[in-house]
């Protein structure tokens, strides 16, 4: 994960943390251990023409404590979106991931950055996952040089070509199709690869989706369609938008897989088992049943179409930070203690490299 | 028509055929003669030749040989894997073809007409044309999108429209439309070359045309330059730009004038854009007098677009007000004397001309 490429031990706030770490011996080593340790996933998968994964998950110490990284520091880093935007640091339009981080770390844990991912415009997490980093992310936000995309895409155009990552799209549903022809492109040049097209339930309606799923099951293309399904289309409820809210089902000769997307277990699962599939029989739907904390943007409360009630019971019930969490403390992989300071040290290694840099404003078109 | 000969081609190689009546433009002993069509086609398949990551998709561009059979031969020779049959759904393969540049192929997808395009048209500007510059340079897009654009012969209002100033109004798309056959084959390789998306406006009615070339021109590493304009016929006293199939109309009003002593400049844009201000602008400061021709709706037409440049860079060289010939302000009509009236004549361009030179005019003749 490109996170853990930050430097560490220069900044003098990570030294400050030095003496606090070393304070504290953990009962085993934390990112190295790789002994396998078996999971299993919240529920069973459901499918649709194709056969189910296992509900028993392969994984190991390193992983977990690399899970728990990468979803926290997501977190707080959409939540400090939140307030910049809210600061008015941060203008235009901003959509919050907080909530579907499993989605993009357990996807990223089962493929090669030769793999391509295409998204909508919810694509913060999604792009640090594929190795952004926090400084490109905020300079982005924010407007100056050192974004990813130079301050000239905003929220909605995060690039990172060197990591098959294509952005970043805000017309709702032009990024399937356009998924699609990288998964074409892939078999043209028989890269042995797959290309994740991630959509949301609002789109999962687009005819330009089914338009290019045809094509795609035609010509048996290496497309992975995966539907992150957080139940609102902006304010509207899926039951309200799609007569058939069985998104994995929607591709009717195309196979589907249901799947908790609030389990980054059984995201890096169903992941796997797609892939596989894609680069042998074409395109396959995956649907990820996850939740948006945040509303659709920052100018939406989020609580108008929906009760607090419902965010709350989800937030107490499904959180995928914390289910990362109480695993690794049913392990025995950590203490509490020891994971509240793994965190700070984990978020101060993330911020050091922008507290030394200058970001000047873009002065060019 | 324009009296030149047409002649059919075997393959890649071709037969002169002496006509009964023939003008022939160029005196070289080596003048040969090519459609159009197959131009196009021989670009294409130069191209394909050349680089492995071009490939054509589109609607019966394998298998049918080509709605309009530009494609013709091209699927026996290359295979299905690089001439590839798509659905009816321009939505879906348009963004297809864009995302497979974005990973670095060449696609060519063809529009059956630009009519069609409007389906798929938020794929050519929102993820063709904008990526390069929101993704700062990151992403770029080598796709060419080309068909017919423009009227034809009565095929009503839904198969007529001309999109050369929609498509050339963004930042972002090259935008080109070829008159001759020179400019199909030279457009056509460059706009394949091309790393940024290209449009490319041919003219259904042009393809059966001939028209001369060199051995230069038949040579597979020819290629014109974008955003450069030709001037097919020089003059001093009225400039007239035209684009496409007007091209071959205002050069016929241009031999109508020389009757009556007015010897027109016709500029040939071959690019929509970037436009050729310089070409244009030095033209206008040579005759002082201007008329735009184009087929599509006036209004924010590519004529406007030629005259506020001209207003903002050679407006003190201008001797008369700016005219602009476009199409009738109108959806195409079907019936065939209102289908004349809807589209400029040779007789519009030569009353225009002579508007410009302080000439008396006669007023129009109803169809």
């Amino acid at each position: 994960m490109a996170l853990s490429r930050l430097a560490s031990s220069s900044s003098r706030s990570a030294d400050l943390l030095k003496p606090l770490c070393s304070a504290i011996s953990l009962r085993r080593p934390i990112s190295t251990d790789t002994t396998p340790i078996t999971v299993e996933t919240s529920v069973p998968f459901t499918s649709h023409q194709c056969d189910t994964p296992s509900r028993s998950v392969q994984t190991n110490a390193k992983e977990l404590f690399t899970f728990f990284r990468d979803m926290a520091l997501m977190r707080r880093m959409e939540i400090a979106a939140d307030s910049l935007y809210k600061a008015k640091l941060i203008r235009g339009f901003c959509h919050l991931y907080d909530g579907q981080e499993a989605v993009a770390v357990g996807m990223e844990a089962a493929i090669t950055k030769k793999d391509c991912i295409i998204t909508a415009y919810r694509d913060h997490c999604t792009f640090v996952s594929r190795g952004g980093t926090l400084l490109e992310v905020f300079a982005e936000l924010m407007g100056r040089q050192a974004g990813c995309s130079r301050g000239k895409g905003g929220s909605m155009h995060f690039y990172k070509k060197d990591s098959n990552f294509y952005g970043g799209h805000g017309i709702v549903g032009a990024q399937v199709p356009l998924g699609c022809g990288l998964a074409f492109a892939q078999k043209y040049s028989k890269d042995e690869a797959v290309t994740f097209a991630l959509y949301g339930d609002g789109a999962a309606n687009q005819g330009q989706l089914f338009e290019a799923l045809n094509i795609s099951a035609l010509w048996d293309l290496p497309a992975i369609l995966v539907c992150e399904n957080n139940h609102y289309g902006m304010g509207t409820a899926e039951w309200r938008a799609a007569k058939s809210p069985a998104y994995y089902k929607r591709g009717d000769y195309a196979p589907g897989l249901k799947v908790d997307g609030m389990d980054a277990f059984a995201v890096k699962q169903a992941c796997t088992f797609a892939k596989e599939h894609a680069l042998k029989n074409g395109p396959i739907i995956l649907e990820m049943d996850t939740y948006r904390y945040h509303g659709h943007s920052m100018s939406d409360p989020g609580s108008t179409y929906r009760t607090r009630d419902e965010i709350t019971g989800v937030r107490q019930e499904r959180d995928p930070v914390e289910r990362i969490r109480k695993l690794i403390l049913s392990h025995d992989l950590a203490t509490e203690k020891e994971l509240k300071v793994l965190l700070t040290k984990f978020i101060y290694e993330a911020i050091s490299m922008e507290i030394s840099l200058d970001l000047f404003m873009v002065i060019d078109i | 028509m324009l009296a030149i000969a047409r002649q059919r081609m075997l393959g890649q190689s071709f037969k002169k055929i002496l006509p009964a009546v023939s003008v022939l433009r160029s005196y070289s002993s080596a003048a040969k003669q090519i459609t159009v069509r197959e131009a196009l086609n021989s670009a294409l398949d130069e191209e394909m030749s050349a680089d492995p990551k071009v490939f054509l998709m589109g609607e019966e561009v394998g298998e049918y040989q080509g709605a309009y059979k530009i494609t013709k031969g091209l699927l026996e020779k290359y295979g299905p894997e690089r001439v590839l049959d798509t659905p009816i759904t321009e939505a879906g393969f348009t963004g297809i073809g864009v995302g497979a540049a974005y990973y670095g192929l060449k696609p060519v997808v063809e529009f059956m007409t630009f009519n069609f395009s409007m389906q798929a048209i938020d794929h050519i500007i929102n993820s063709a044309a904008k990526s390069n510059y929101m993704s700062a340079g990151q992403i770029s897009v080598p796709i060419v999108f080309r068909g017919p654009n423009g009227a034809a012969a009565g095929v009503g209002a839904q198969h007529s429209q001309c999109y050369a100033a929609w498509y050339a109004s963004c930042p972002g798309l090259k935008v080109l439309s070829p008159y001759n056959s020179e400019d199909a084959r030279g457009l056509l390789k460059a706009a394949i070359r091309d790393p940024d998306p290209v449009v490319f406006l041919e003219n259904e009615l042009l393809y059966g045309e001939s028209f001369p070339v060199s051995d230069e021109v038949l040579d597979s590493s020819f290629c014109l330059p974008i955003g450069k304009a030709k001037i097919e016929r020089e003059g001093k006293d009225v400039t007239i730009t035209a684009f496409s199939k007007m091209v071959g109309y205002a050069l016929k009003a241009a031999e109508m004038l020389e009757k009556d002593g007015i010897y027109a400049e016709v500029i040939n844009l071959r690019s929509i854009r970037p436009l050729d201000r310089s070409t244009i602008n030095a033209s206008v400061r040579k005759t002082n007098r201007l008329i735009t021709v184009e087929e599509g709706f006036p209004q924010h037409g590519v004529g406007a677009e030629i005259c506020a440049s001209v207003v903002e860079e050679s407006f003190s060289y201008l001797d008369a007000p700016v005219e602009r010939i476009a199409g009738a302000d109108v959806p195409m009509p079907y019936a065939a004397n209102l289908e004349r009236m809807a589209v400029p004549q040779v007789e519009d361009i030569v009353r225009a001309a002579k508007r410009a030179c302080y000439r008396s005019v006669p007023l129009a003749a109803t169809a």
